[in-house]
């Protein structure tokens, strides 16, 4: 039992091994394996999900000495709390629904797709459960190897485009993130930290020209992977070209790792960087949910217009972790669990009549509700999950965004990205209309299958999560919320500090009775009552952010 | 020991020898064996110099070495099949695809 | 009674579930529409007994919550999913469950034979859970989810003909618009919220929780601009000027749901939610006067467009429009009783008017099918002299047309007359009330005559249809009739729930029934309300005659026009077609939007990704690589590709730095 986070991870591991000895045109039995081993990883996640206890410290935790070379000592030390927890639970139950979505859609190689899938289910896990930052970062590499390949292997017509795209991408901003690791693990050498365990760091302390390099370091290369305007452009060639399973979780899981890097380390490791970023990083996001919003209305691919969605999404992710209180903290992780629901269920519909009609154009489509009841109600129900319905899941999170950052000092930009709400159902019914209403016209639509059973029962338990998770959210809430509170006041108590060292070097001592944490979040101008509130029912701000450890 | 010299010098002859097949000879396999005389020139020195220093790691690493020449054997050797049976030749100048 | 209050949403969820899961296997339609009709029934039945209940309780007694299960609690933030019981609520889903189920059993009829029937029962108990959801929702997010749920109802519904393209356009028309307002209201939510919590530590969207803590809001300032995005909501639900063009188009959608959605129940969601809220809207002056000034002038130019329209529910939807604007009106004066007042009436004539529409709208359809003629069912100019071929239609029709136009003893003259004279009487506006007034009589003299108009092109005169369609065209079947008939009763009778004091006859019950519920608006109200002249009983008399005979003269003017000198309307075009063309055009507010919003948004996108996307940031990009790719080309031939050039120059590296290192 006290292992049972790394047998989540490693099971997919032992499932490509168990494929190995499978030969390669019994592609039958490949599925069902693969299909077997996933289910088997999500049963297991379970386990952890029921073990969990309702606290802010990390559980299921592992720590052993791993690699010592020189000065560097790597650990492999995992965990998890409220905040990686609901990621882990979804990959896990993502990785099914990804592998049946593939048992007709990929006829070639099939082994080696599969043994993707689980090496890519391997290092997603890894990554969410990494409390070493270099077991993360050796993680965040791994997970991109497999993808390169469904990508470039499987893809569509411009495939090698979007792979090395994709590729490269990612690798300028880990390399970034790379060197930045290294540097701050020398800064956390001369403060006595002996390994890469993030814990340590998060009681470094680091003055603010540092701070703001290495926060730059990481932040760069977790915006690639969100992706934040300006860099999303390799996204909607890597959905375009991907095969369906690749699409989903890409959508579903990867780009969660971004605001996952946000929420886990630069954020926490940085605080000051980032308090004093957030307006930049605000502003991006804002802009990214209208850009990507009014860009998605245009296009004409409907697979192009559902990526484009993804970036208006995970916009408002970003603009509810930064805005640093519980409810937008926490609408942005419920929002990265909807957004990998309901996109990967975009995806996965896209995918069926992909299969069966082999464009994605959306002037090839029109009518299809005559011809595809079950896939007419199915699309309609996770394009109001996508739109933020109330009632579904959408709704939660995207209302806990903006009202977290309504009540921070991102009160105009929360303005402008709730208009984003509007654009949403805009180019998303669009595209409905277009798809599903209308004259069937198009002589070769007349013909489409509805879903079969396995379609079927591929979007149930998505439909089921739509509501659930739109109904009793309560349950997912609750389980986060002590991380998010311990994150919140990692980030607000550091606010004074970052104000106070822009006055006097020197961190001011509740003793003056000049600055103890209360009174310096009344300096702080727009939303003075907002930084005095939330905390009052935790902890009380300690005096020293780092000693409060 | 005064004889060490006429050992390397031995060896040293071996080694350019294999060195100059390897360069020059258009048949995998005999640029193969070239290889396999390179190692084994250098185990020569090894096994001198351990001798002429009175330290046994020299002899240790030619075990290394004759593993890793095993290796490679097989795996080089696996390699040359697969070239063959891809191109119904074994001459090198048939491998320039790994370029531009 | 009051704990079972959430049977009342539960019940037409299951109608909605069992239909939509499993009505393509049920097929017969009686069950199907058995189910749908007893759902909603069943809801009627308990909200009846609430009802009486709540009767029988004291007036301070009359307040019940009743929480469900928690739905979102994260930080300061706790909204669950909880039912407000108050005189007010009781009264909405009483119409909503009334007027619903009528509507229901008329659909069982109207929708015979249609592809998909259990779809379109499916979608109108979803509708009415979601309608019932939002009144009675205890907090702001509750009624969100009913606010957006109607919203989505109403774009299923008015999608239902998906096949045809206009409606597709007016249901995802309708969607948008809507979601405009639901932007102004989580803004308004956030404002509120935020300045309570912050200023006040009190962090709740709970109504009786702000309504205890209302003293504490400030007159003006941050509660003008919370209610302002308030308002803006309630312009997007009910149609209020800017965002009324989705209304009309949702014509499109089958004449029930025009008749439950786009009359009787969710445009009025908007005046709903002001009510409900009184007492913070009331606290901001600027927002009363910009509710009632948006009010009038809806009322209005809505009705001015109503006046050439050839669509029979088009009229009718402009109508609506307008009575909105008469609601909106109440609302801004203060007078939210009487507001809620007219909502009730209105819900009880316009349906009933819809529902005549959608009778006669059938049988032409079955007799223009019948001769296989493509003309218009719905277009007027095809119709006349109904009246013999559909007496019960008739007279249900004309009913209501004359509680509508506000002729005395029918329930539109009540309600509409105390707006008027409250507009005219309360004294929040200065002398602007007098402007009000105007502008409400005028739009009721156009009532009148659009509303006349009406049903003198559709069952007076000669029968325009064509000759051998005519003997088709029959009354419709009693499950149609019957609900035409309870409604026109309705129309009749319900206005004397709540009569003006002045006459005298009966109490105005509507009135004392809401008094607990506006009682603190009105406080509020009071502070900053001039304080004039009490405005005389002679003058109520006064006004109330002036709008009688400002009605007979909109009936009067009708029947000149299209009763007894029919050649009238083409001269009148004639003389004036500038501006006969521009009110048979919506006075041109869909091109204009087109014009601002529509089309840029889709240029701008168009260049964003063309532009930006592609050439910008991927031109960056891809620019980079080649940069790289220009160099390596320089390099490349070094790669020969033969392995002993590779062995070579290796051979050569290892002799020049041994080289180096034994010559140094």
């Amino acid at each position: 039992m006290s292992n049972v986070l790394s047998l989540t991870t490693f099971l997919p591991l032992l499932g490509v091994l168990l494929l190995l000895f499978i030969p390669k045109d019994s592609k039958g039995v490949l599925r069902n394996v693969t299909l077997a081993v996933t289910a088997l990883t999500f049963a297991v996640s379970l386990l952890i999900l029921n073990g969990f206890q309702t606290n802010a410290e990390f559980q299921f935790v592992e720590n052993v000495p791993w690699i010592a070379a020189g000065p560097f000592m790597m650990r492999y030390n995992i965990g998890i709390d409220g905040i990686s927890l609901w990621l882990v639970i979804l990959t896990t139950f993502i990785m099914p629904i990804a592998v049946l979505s593939t048992y007709t859609a990929v006829e070639e190689r099939v082994k080696e797709y599969m043994i993707c899938l689980l090496l890519l289910e391997t290092g997603m896990l890894g990554a969410f459960i990494s409390l070493d930052l270099f077991l993360f970062y050796i993680f965040w590499e791994v997970m991109l190897i497999p993808m390169y390949f469904m990508i470039g292997i499987w893809g569509g017509k411009n495939k090698i485009y979007a792979a090395v795209k994709f590729f490269i991408y990612t690798m300028v901003g880990s390399l970034l993130m790379l060197v930045a690791l290294v540097f701050l693990y020398f800064k956390g050498m001369e403060a006595g930290i002996t390994d890469f365990g993030l814990l340590h760091f998060f009681t470094l302390k680091l003055d603010l020209a540092t701070q703001i390099w290495l926060f730059l370091a990481f932040a760069f290369a977790f915006a690639i992977k969100v992706p934040m305007f300006p860099l999303h452009t390799w996204l909607p060639d890597a959905h375009t070209e991907a095969p369906t399973a690749g699409s989903v979780i890409l959508a579903a899981v990867l780009l969660k790792m971004g605001t996952y890097g946000y929420v886990r380390f630069a954020i926490p490791l940085f605080p000051d960087a980032a308090n004093k970023f957030a307006p930049l990083i605000a502003t991006l996001a804002v802009i990214g949910i209208i850009y990507a919003a009014l860009v998605a209305m245009v296009q004409e691919d409907v697979k192009k217009l559902v990526a484009y969605s993804s970036v208006a999404h995970l916009g408002f992710v970003m603009l509810g972790i930064f805005a640093f209180n519980v409810e937008g903290i926490s609408g942005g992780m419920l929002q990265m669990l909807n957004h990998g629901i309901s996109t990967g269920a975009l995806f996965l519909i896209v995918g069926f009549i992909y299969e069966r009609r082999h464009t994605r154009l959306i002037t090839d489509f029109g009518g299809l509700s005559k011809q595809m009841p079950v896939f007419a109600t199915i699309f309609m129900i996770v394009t109001f999950s996508s739109v933020g319905l109330p009632g579904t899941n959408g709704f939660v999170g995207e209302f806990l965004i903006l009202l977290g950052a309504f009540e921070s000092t991102l009160r105009w930009w929360t303005i402008v990205a709730t208009s984003g709400v509007i654009l949403s159902a805009v180019y998303m019914l669009w595209v409905f209309q277009r798809v599903m209403f209308g004259e069937l016209d198009n002589p070769k639509n007349q013909k489409l299958a509805d879903l079969n059973g396995r379609e079927i029962a591929i979007m149930v338990p998505l439909i089921v999560m739509i509501f659930f998770m739109g109904l009793y959210p309560k349950p997912i809430i609750d389980k986060m919320e002590p991380a998010i509170k311990k994150l919140v006041s990692q980030v607000r108590v550091s606010t004074p500090v970052a104000q106070a060292q822009s006055i006097q070097p020197v961190v001011a001592l509740p003793a003056e009775g000049q600055a103890p944490a209360p009174e310096a979040g009344g300096t702080h101008e727009t939303s003075a009552p907002a930084a005095s509130t939330p905390q009052g029912t935790t902890t009380a701000p300690a005096v020293n952010p780092h000693d409060a450890k | 020991m005064e004889n060490l010299n006429s050992y390397l010098i031995v060896s040293a002859i071996l080694f350019s020898i294999g060195t100059i097949g390897v360069l020059t000879r258009k048949n995998v396999i005999v640029i193969f064996m070239c290889v396999e005389m390179m190692l084994n020139a250098v185990n020569l020195t090894f096994v001198a110099f351990s001798r002429h220093l009175g330290n046994l790691d020299g002899q240790i690493f030619v075990f290394f070495i004759m593993t890793v020449a095993a290796a490679e054997a097989a795996v080089g050797l696996a390699l040359i099949i697969a070239f063959f049976n891809n191109k119904q030749s074994i001459d090198v100048d048939d491998v320039n695809i790994m370029k531009w | 009674m009051f704990e079972n209050v959430w049977l009342i949403p539960l019940f037409p969820l299951i109608g909605f579930l069992i239909n939509g899961l499993f009505g393509k296997k049920i097929k017969n339609e009686a069950i199907i529409g058995a189910i749908g009709t007893l759902a909603i029934f069943g809801s009627f039945v308990v909200s009846c007994l609430i009802l009486m209940q709540m009767i029988g309780l004291p007036a301070e007694q009359r307040v019940f919550e009743k929480v469900l299960f928690p739905w979102i609690h994260c930080g300061n933030f706790k909204a669950d999913m909880a039912f407000l019981l108050d005189p007010l609520s009781c009264i909405m889903i009483m119409v909503v469950t009334g007027v619903g189920t009528l509507i229901h059993l008329y659909s069982v009829g109207y929708m015979h034979g249609e592809e998909g029937f259990y779809r379109f029962f499916a979608y109108l108990n979803l509708f009415c859970m979601s309608m019932l959801l939002l009144v009675l929702g205890s907090n702001m997010l509750v009624m969100f989810i009913g606010w957006e749920g109607v919203g989505l109802c109403s774009y299923l519904l008015i999608g239902y003909y998906f096949h045809k393209k206009s409606a597709g356009d007016a249901a995802k028309k309708a969607f948008v618009m809507n979601r405009v307002g639901d932007f102004g209201f989580l803004i308004g939510l956030f404002t509120l919220y935020w300045w309570f919590g912050s200023n006040h530590n009190i962090w709740t969207i709970n109504f009786t929780e702000i309504k205890a803590a209302s003293h504490l809001l400030p007159y003006g300032g941050v509660v003008t601009v919370a209610t302002l995005c308030f308002f803006v909501g309630a312009t997007g639900k009910s149609a209020q000027i800017p965002l009324f063009t989705w209304l009309p188009d949702a014509m499109e959608g089958p004449t029930p749901v025009s008749a439950l959605i786009h009359a009787a129940t969710m445009v009025t969601a908007g005046v709903y939610m002001i009510g409900r809220m009184s007492f913070v809207f009331v606290k901001s002056p600027e927002t009363m006067m910009v509710i009632a000034v948006v009010g009038a002038a809806t009322a209005i130019f809505a009705a001015t467009i109503g006046t050439a329209q050839n669509d029979i529910k088009r009229v009718l939807a402009y109508s609506t429009v307008s009575q909105l604007g008469f609601m909106f009106l109440a609302m801004g004066v203060g007078a939210f009783s009487a507001g809620i007042f007219h909502l009730m009436t209105h819900a009880f004539f316009k349906a009933c008017l819809f529902l005549g529409s959608g009778s006669v709208i059938h049988s032409m359809h079955y007799a223009l099918h019948k001769i296989h003629s493509h003309d218009d069912a719905q277009d007027m100019r095809n119709m006349g002299g109904l009246k013999s071929a559909m007496p019960i239609t008739f007279i249900t029709f004309l009913v209501s047309t004359i509680a509508i136009a506000g002729i005395p003893g029918f329930s539109g003259f009540f309600s509409k007359d105390e707006i008027l004279w409250q507009a005219f009487s309360n004294p929040y506006h200065g002398n602007l009330n007098v402007v009000l007034w105007g502008i409400g009589a005028v739009a009721a003299c156009f009532t009148a005559f659009y509303m006349f108009r009406l049903v003198f092109m559709t069952f007076y005169g000669q029968c325009r249809i064509n000759s051998k369609a005519k003997e088709y065209l029959h009354e419709s079947p009693f499950v149609i009739t019957i609900p035409l008939m309870v409604l026109g009763t309705l129309a009749v009778l319900g206005g004397y729930l709540g009569m003006p004091k002045i006459l005298g006859m009966l109490p105005n019950y509507f009135e004392h029934w809401l008094e607990p519920v506006f009682e603190m608006a009105n406080e509020y109200g009071g502070k900053y309300a001039h304080h004039g002249a009490h405005p005389s009983h002679a003058l109520e008399w006064g006004l109330m005659g002036l709008s009688v005979v400002i009605a007979v003269i909109g009936i009067g003017i009708a029947f000149t026009m299209y009763v007894k000198n029919t050649e009238l309307p083409a001269k009148f075009v004639a003389t004036f077609p500038g501006l006969h063309r521009a009110v048979y055009n919506k006075w041109y507010v869909d091109e204009l939007y087109d014009f601002i919003f529509v089309n840029p948004c889709k240029a701008l996108g168009q260049f964003l990704w063309k532009g930006f996307d592609v050439l910008v940031i991927d031109g960056v990009v891809n620019g980079v690589a080649n940069v790289v790719m220009a160099f390596s080309g320089v390099f490349r031939y070094l790669q020969s590709g033969y392995i002993y050039n590779y062995a070579f120059s290796m051979a050569l590296g290892v002799v020049v730095m041994l080289g180096y290192y034994i010559f140094k």
